[in-house]
């Protein structure tokens, strides 16, 4: 019973190494790749490339514009701005990460029940609906507001605004996946829903969903910013680049660099995992189209 | 055509009714006592209670949620606790600010994103092609707030071109209107005019391709009237798909670019209710955007229907 539907599932698609081929022969997967390997790799090197606290003062060294001693300068404390943009990606990055993590795990529960129990689908995708009439960042501002501001607040928020979207990206390949003859083989050998859901229908929705979770990474750093911009994201004692480009914005006359720089780390990190996403897009099904916004 | 219409608004009503008690909710989502997060800190036990009987927290749940619905269906969506009028006043107040950047912001995107996305298939793999694609996705990687202080410092500080903010009625003083409002409306048009620039290509690539772009050549017309009449027709389908996110993206970018440039419309409300934690103003703003974009999507939806007889056919999507 086993082996015929195993015998029925495709192969895991990234086991084939033609596929990584394929995405090192990809010119904007690569540019992405190396775009955002840069920025998590300065990231995590942080304390090796910098041995300045991001929070030490130095009135001395206030409004130093960039120099050898601080490459891209100091702020209004003479705080060290490179060290505070590095240690401020840890958190930018880290929001990111759980976001999609989150949109991972409930975009697919939620789409796999949606796209295959055919009875909650209706229910499911109506609140799915609702809450994407909402424009992302304006409900994320007022889920935000409610709970206060904080880090796992802004986590909260943005993943309840993107999980609708990504659930609907799974349970649109799901429906399709569904009803192709091998899952109709794996049902007639008498295969659980469970082990139908797990073995044979998702492992062929992971195309789509890894391509919306690169792009749902890229709007949460945005969205991120958006929040910390209107104080609605992590307390100002811990820097996030959304804090650093508010803080910046009182002194734009005099030290522009401070609003500038971290503005440029967030253009660099979304650009890049914009470039992975189309990449891996290209890579893993020309004709896929994902849910933006 | 009335049939569709009428089927796409009641489609929308129970939409809209969960996104009213998502509205509702916000206030519930409060940690621990509304009231004292509303009140702050030096709010004495009296002030507490004017608060939740304002806000009718004194009440049960449902009787909450019913009177919620029963105010919704009058247009009362509760009064501002900041400004002391209703909520539905000051966004009607304030909204032609809004809409009249909206507008200028939406047709940047619409003309530039068009251009720069036809341009860019016409001379598809060239270097004009490279560089348009390479511009619509840093368009859609810069945050748009960032955007709006780089111009400040550019073209107010730098440069003394524009004023770093403020705002001009048009019919006061139009060129005032437009000094005031170029630097917001470039500021919340260059993230869609990129996402624009890229469906547009890959449509316009995709459409020139077809066999009926070569007839149109193949009798000799000129490139401009194959471009111009008969593939452009197809462009802009897609163009009118995306003008409901387009929108949506405008109004919520307006919350930072309205704060920025004191600019006094809806996105300079909300922000100022977010900041004096005015919960009214806020579900009340969040529920009114909302729905404003909903009718606007049924607008667009049926101005689709209209143009495409393929979909006519069908019956819609």
């Amino acid at each position: 019973m086993t082996s015929l539907s195993d015998a029925a599932a495709p192969p895991r698609f990234l086991r084939t190494r033609a596929l990584v081929r394929r995405m090192f022969a990809n010119r904007a997967f690569m540019l992405g790749f190396v775009l955002f390997g840069f920025i998590c790799l300065a990231t995590l090197l942080a304390p090796l490339i910098t041995r300045l606290d991001p929070n030490a003062l130095s009135i001395r060294d206030r409004f130093q514009p960039p120099s050898l001693q601080f490459p891209l300068g100091t702020d209004n404390l003479g705080r060290d701005m490179l060290s505070r943009v590095l240690y401020g990606a840890r958190l930018s990055l880290w929001i990111g990460l759980c976001v999609i993590v989150l949109n991972a795990v409930f975009g697919v529960l939620l789409g796999a029940l949606a796209g295959y129990y055919r009875r909650l689908d209706n229910i499911l995708m109506r609140i799915a609906d609702a809450l994407m009439a909402f424009p992302a960042v304006l409900l994320a501002i007022g889920i935000a507001a409610a709970l206060g501001p904080s880090a796992v607040t802004a986590i909260i928020a943005l993943a309840v605004v993107y999980i609708p979207r990504t659930a609907r990206v799974v349970r649109a390949s799901i429906l399709v996946v569904r009803e192709l003859d091998y899952v109709q083989a794996a049902r007639a050998a008498g295969a659980t829903d469970y082990r139908i859901l797990m073995r044979h229908i998702l492992p062929n929705c992971m195309a789509p969903l890894i391509v919306q979770l690169s792009f749902v990474f890229a709007y949460a750093i945005l969205s991120e910013a958006v929040l910390s911009f209107l104080g609605l994201g992590a307390p100002p004692t811990v820097p996030s680049w959304g804090i650093l480009i508010s803080e910046g914005r009182s002194y734009l006359r005099e030290a522009a660099w401070l609003t500038v720089v971290p503005g440029l780390a967030i253009a660099i990190t979304v650009l890049g995992l914009n470039l992975l996403g189309d990449g891996l897009r290209d890579v893993l099904d020309p004709r896929m189209k994902v849910e933006q916004g | 055509m009335i049939g569709y219409t009428i089927s796409r608004l009641l489609q929308a009503i129970p939409i809209l009714l969960i996104v009213s008690l998502i509205a509702f909710g916000i206030i519930h989502l409060i940690p621990g006592d509304a009231a004292t997060v509303i009140g702050g800190p030096s709010a004495t036990p009296a002030d507490l209670a004017r608060i939740r009987e304002n806000l009718g927290l004194d009440q049960p749940l449902h009787i909450q949620i019913l009177t919620f619905y029963a105010n919704l269906f009058q247009g009362d969506l509760g009064r501002s606790l900041l400004l002391g009028i209703p909520v539905t006043e000051a966004v009607l107040a304030r909204s032609p600010i809004t809409i009249g950047i909206a507008i200028y912001s939406l047709v940047l995107t619409i003309v530039f994103g068009l251009a720069t996305g036809i341009i860019a298939a016409l001379n598809h793999n060239r270097w004009i092609d490279q560089a348009a694609t390479v511009f619509a996705l840093i368009g859609v990687s810069l945050p748009n707030f960032w955007l709006a202080l780089v111009m400040i410092v550019l073209f107010s500080v730098h440069l003394g071109w524009l004023p770093t903010g403020g705002y001009v009625p048009f019919t006061q003083n139009p060129i005032g209107w437009f000094r005031t409002a170029t630097m917001p409306a470039v500021a919340l048009a260059l993230l869609q005019a990129g996402l624009l620039t890229r469906i547009t290509r890959s449509t316009m690539l995709e459409v020139l391709s077809q066999d009926y772009i070569r007839t149109a050549r193949a009798k000799g017309i000129s490139e401009w009237r194959v471009v111009g009449r008969h593939a452009l027709a197809n462009v802009m389908m897609p163009v009118v798909t995306v003008l409901g996110l387009i929108l949506s993206v405008l109004l919520s970018g307006s919350i930072v670019i309205e704060t920025i440039f004191g600019i006094p419309g809806i996105g300079a409300l909300l922000g100022n209710a977010i900041a004096s934690r005015d919960y009214p103003m806020i579900q009340g703003g969040l529920f009114f955007i909302t729905a404003a974009l909903l009718l606007l999507n049924i607008v667009v939806d049926v101005l689709y229907t209209s143009l495409d007889p393929r979909i006519r056919v069908t019956g819609g999507k």
